[in-house]
């Protein structure tokens, strides 16, 4: 039996959507779980009461909302919640999408470095074009931290115009990255499982007992990367907003 | 370009993505750039979709309901501290008059008392002038009837004097010289 751990980041394309350019542009495997995932946010949101007393779906979208306001409320103050909207279809897009993609022979979408750096060059550009359009000039003052002496200035300015451009990258890769890399390691481990018990029969089915273990404790730190993944990628987003609210740290 | 060339004509017919597939299946999914441009039509049209859901009826939607429910709770505490303040007040207002009507009552109960003292003593007073007045004739009365008592034993006196004097001596005694002698012996 051959493991490929590496199938379950297949492109399938389900029908051919038109073309652009040399593009064809066709309605993938991906493209369905990113509406399913839209579809999951909108039942949430949209389907739960609007009752005094929540009950336990209510309960979930109002602490969604709570969340990502208080997050947002937390880093960039309340001027923050200009981009709420932004930040909320970011964080719970991206949520839903690793909860979703952690159950067996789904897709996930996160897992794919397009998605995540166009969700990271968004952000990238909604920073740097609101901030420039807010504060003009002072934009660039988070170029230049105060309190630094004037010899080593070049150099730090140097460092932080670096960083500012490369946080897409960061971005981008540390949820593309997390995400590859959790899915592979579960699927080698679940596969040590078969193999063994296909190449080795009853004792093979014995020795498999410790890579299932860990495949369950895998599977339980997955599930927590999922959330965490989807919370670091949007906090990040509130931190980056903040500079192009409040620059000059 | 030739690889997504290759791609569109795999997915007219199937037979042609399985003998393309080999070409194919070197690359690692993730950086198969033939499906960079799907994937990001998909993620616009998704995401888009997705923040008009949220922004235009979502957020709304689920924060008019926490906005609600913060105000239903702020009135409701609101409006139990307001029941709770007319009924400290109430409270407040029932001591003061219980206070009140305690001072009333004593004072009435000290007016009354006064009152009944004064005329028991106007009374008494009216009572003890009468008596005095009453004592002061019967005095009078008493001397007088004295004096009468008095006057008349001076005239018996005289007259049984005169009578013995006339039984003994036969002699009609002067009236005077009679008078004269019981003073006298009154005096005496």
């Amino acid at each position: 039996m051959k493991i490929d751990p590496i199938h379950q980041f297949n492109i399938e394309p389900l029908f051919t959507l038109g073309h652009i350019g040399n593009h064809t542009i066709a309605f993938t495997n991906s493209s369905l779980y990113m509406f399913i995932a839209v579809l999951l946010i909108a039942l949430l949101m949209l389907a739960s009461g609007r009752e005094l007393i929540p009950g336990r779906l209510q309960s979930v979208a109002e602490i969604s909302y709570e969340f990502v306001a208080s997050t947002i409320r937390g880093n960039a103050g309340a001027e923050g919640m200009k981009f709420f909207p932004l930040i909320f279809s970011i964080f719970m897009f991206l949520c839903v999408s690793n909860l979703v993609g952690i159950i067996p022979y789904t897709f996930t979408i996160a897992s794919h470095l397009i998605v995540t750096a166009a969700l990271a060059l968004l952000v990238f550009f909604t920073v740097l074009i609101y901030g420039l359009y807010k504060n003009g000039l002072k934009f660039f003052k988070i170029f230049v931290p105060s309190g630094v002496p004037l010899y080593i200035l070049p150099l730090v300015i140097f460092i932080e115009v670096l960083s500012f451009f490369l946080r897409p990258v960061s971005h981008s890769v540390r949820l593309f990255a997390n995400m590859l890399a959790g899915h592979i390691a579960l699927k080698v481990f679940a596969g040590f499982v078969a193999m063994l018990g296909f190449s080795l029969g009853a004792l093979g089915w014995v020795g498999g007992v410790m890579p299932l273990a860990l495949t369950v404790a895998l599977y339980a730190l997955e599930l927590l990367v999922a959330f965490l993944q989807a919370y670091v990628f949007a906090i990040l987003t509130v931190i980056y907003l903040n500079d192009a609210i409040h620059p000059g740290h | 370009m030739a690889e997504s060339h290759g791609e569109a004509k795999g997915q007219k017919a199937d037979a042609h993505t399985e003998a393309e597939g080999g070409h194919h299946g070197g690359a690692f999914p993730p950086f198969d750039s033939s499906n960079y441009a799907s994937q990001l039509v998909s993620l616009a049209i998704a995401f888009v979709a997705l923040y008009l859901i949220v922004s235009r009826i979502a957020l709304p939607r689920v924060g008019g309901t926490i906005d609600a429910r913060q105000n239903k709770i702020e009135g409701d505490l609101a409006e139990a501290q307001k029941l709770k303040d007319e009924s400290d007040a109430a409270l407040k207002a029932y001591e003061t008059e219980l206070a009140n009507a305690r001072s009333r009552a004593q004072a009435i109960g000290n007016e009354t008392r006064e009152k009944l003292n004064a005329a028991s003593d106007a009374e008494r007073k009216t009572l003890e002038e009468t008596l005095a007045v009453k004592l002061a004739d019967a005095e009078k009365q008493i001397a007088t009837t004295r004096t009468n008592a008095m006057s008349n034993v001076r005239g018996i006196a005289a007259d049984a004097a005169g009578a013995i004097v006339q039984q003994l001596s036969g002699l009609t005694p002067d009236a005077n010289a009679v008078n004269s002698a019981v003073d006298a012996s009154l005096k005496g």
